[in-house]
């Protein structure tokens, strides 16, 4: 299948980029990873007329931490690269859970976080780890920079909040203002498949207190879910399995899951409240589903290799789910 | 090189635009003439004759197409031509020498890692990719690595024996 023809660009600077997108409008796309926008061009979902392709500006490929415990990910930071990163192995657990559950090992050599932000399937992953650790994406246009809150970033099924000439150039998690726990967890029904239901889920604890949740919902709905009432449910009072139980029942309550082929409403519904469920119980230390096993084909990384490659499962928790200090 | 499309009327009677890239494939180095929408398996197959990449799904699912960009397995359906400039590729016409087969070539010979035979390219380049990085890898480590890559015959686990088989051979003869 071809692409419908359009013109290429491969500007060396920020400045040529948006220059070009500028002059494109409304019929130019940017091109990072292309996992997702390629297929959709071939596809002819998208025929664009302008493709600014920013795999060759400089410095866009770290993830790094500032002293402050914020983490920023820049434009071309590969999913490859989240899933082999210490940094988020040590830092930032639910991030850690989501990198390895990405599509397949392949397509995250080339896809990218923010590049998944701005596509805005409803069923991709990264949005919900995002708005439930309450991130943002930073936007840089003509009129110079801005932040905008994952929360008002995606504006629907595949759309963003970015005007035709910004460029989404950083994703950045706030620092944790406390003992930050939680998890992403995902049924899908082969590796590379689409999330038939997925779980992030974050809680910040201030002694013995969340001062801070985040749930957010994957391929349940029309958009990326905020389960708002669900993580307010939990803040303010020591984490318990009475208090899970009824944020699991606000979240499965905020979901919007049709029956496809993937699944029935109500099983999809019924995941939501599980994953919750399991993802919240161990990151209060008390296992739930004794054996770890995670929902359906969910991939196991299996141990860590012998000699560390990172190159081999990575190590990861099979659970999705770990605990980590701020 | 040249290729040459349908010609479909009104699209093709406009200016189509064409970039000039350069690359290096399989040890070659090579200069092209590209339509951007030109999708580097297409390039591979069409412009460059080199058939062994197979074209599967071409939906980003199969990685029957799997070649090397840089040394990371990448599915060639899913990245333009153009985006190979100033890039190194590596097919599956890369892995042998003149005579002898690659030890993936030989494993999956040896292990029976094929039936029909249509995944194997990709099969072989992201299993190279894997042993590169980590030359001893366990059966978790083999099947992790391969499991963006589709096979509708063996049920994998000859393919998993061949890998292994080859990581063998492959720490015999560096020692």
């Amino acid at each position: 299948m071809y692409p419908s023809r359009f013109r290429y660009e491969a500007p060396r600077s920020i400045a040529e980029a948006i220059s070009l997108l500028h002059e494109g409008g409304d019929d130019a796309k940017v091109l990072a990873g292309g996992q997702s926008l390629v297929p959709l061009m071939k596809l002819r979902f998208a025929s664009p007329a302008l493709i600014v392709d920013i795999n060759n500006l400089p410095g866009l490929s770290y993830h790094q931490e500032d002293p402050d415990g914020t983490i920023r990910i820049g434009a071309l930071c590969r999913h490859a690269d989240l899933e082999r990163s210490v940094l988020l192995k040590s830092k930032q657990p639910v991030m850690a859970a989501a990198a390895p559950l990405i599509a397949d090992p392949i397509v995250r050599n080339r896809g990218t976080l923010v590049g998944s932000l701005c596509h805005a399937d409803p069923q991709g992953d990264w949005a919900s780890v995002v708005t439930a650790l309450g991130g943002s994406v930073i936007a840089r246009g003509p009129n110079g920079r801005r932040a905008i809150p994952m929360a008002d970033f995606v504006t629907g099924p595949f759309e963003n909040a970015l005007a035709p000439d910004e460029i989404a150039v950083e994703a950045v998690i706030p620092a944790p203002r406390g003992t930050l726990a939680g998890g992403y967890l995902k049924l899908e029904r082969r590796i590379g498949d689409f999330a038939t239901v997925g779980v992030a889920a974050a809680v910040e604890t201030s002694g013995e207190a969340v001062t801070r949740a985040g749930i957010a919902l994957t391929g349940v709905g029309g958009s990326t879910i905020s389960a708002t009432e669900a993580s307010q449910a939990l803040v303010g009072r020591p984490l318990t399995a009475e208090s899970i139980a009824q944020a699991a029942e606000l979240a499965a309550a905020a979901a919007r899951p049709r029956t496809d082929h993937r699944g029935s409403a109500e099983y999809k519904r019924h995941m939501v409240r599980t994953f919750v469920v399991r993802i919240l119980s161990r990151a209060n230390g008390h296992p739930a589903g004794a054996g770890g096993v995670v929902g359906g084909v969910t991939p196991d990384p299996g141990p860590a290799s012998p000699n560390g490659s990172p190159n081999g499962p990575g190590g990861g928790e099979t659970s999705g789910t770990s605990e980590g200090t701020a | 090189m040249t290729i040459v499309y349908e010609d479909r009327g009104d699209e093709a009677t406009g200016d189509v635009p064409v970039n000039r890239i350069r690359f290096t494939i399989n040890g070659q180095k090579k200069i092209a003439e590209v339509e951007p929408r030109l999708l580097l398996s297409h390039l591979i197959r069409r412009g460059l004759g080199l058939t062994g990449t197979h074209m599967g799904c071409d939906t980003t699912n199969c990685g029957a197409c799997t070649v090397l960009v840089d040394g990371q397995p990448v599915k060639s359906c899913t990245m333009l031509a153009v985006q190979a400039d100033g890039h190194t590729i590596e097919t599956v016409e890369g892995l042998s020498g003149q005579s002898e087969l690659h030890p993936l070539q030989e494993g999956f010979k040896q292990e029976h890692g094929l039936q029909c035979g249509f995944c194997t390219p990709g099969m072989m380049m992201a299993a190279k990719a894997l042993l590169a990085e980590n030359p001893d890898p366990t059966e978790e480590d083999v099947r992790w690595a391969l499991s963006g890559n589709l096979c509708r015959c063996t049920g994998y686990q000859n393919i998993v024996k061949s890998v292994l088989w080859a990581a063998d051979k492959l720490k015999e003869s560096a020692q």
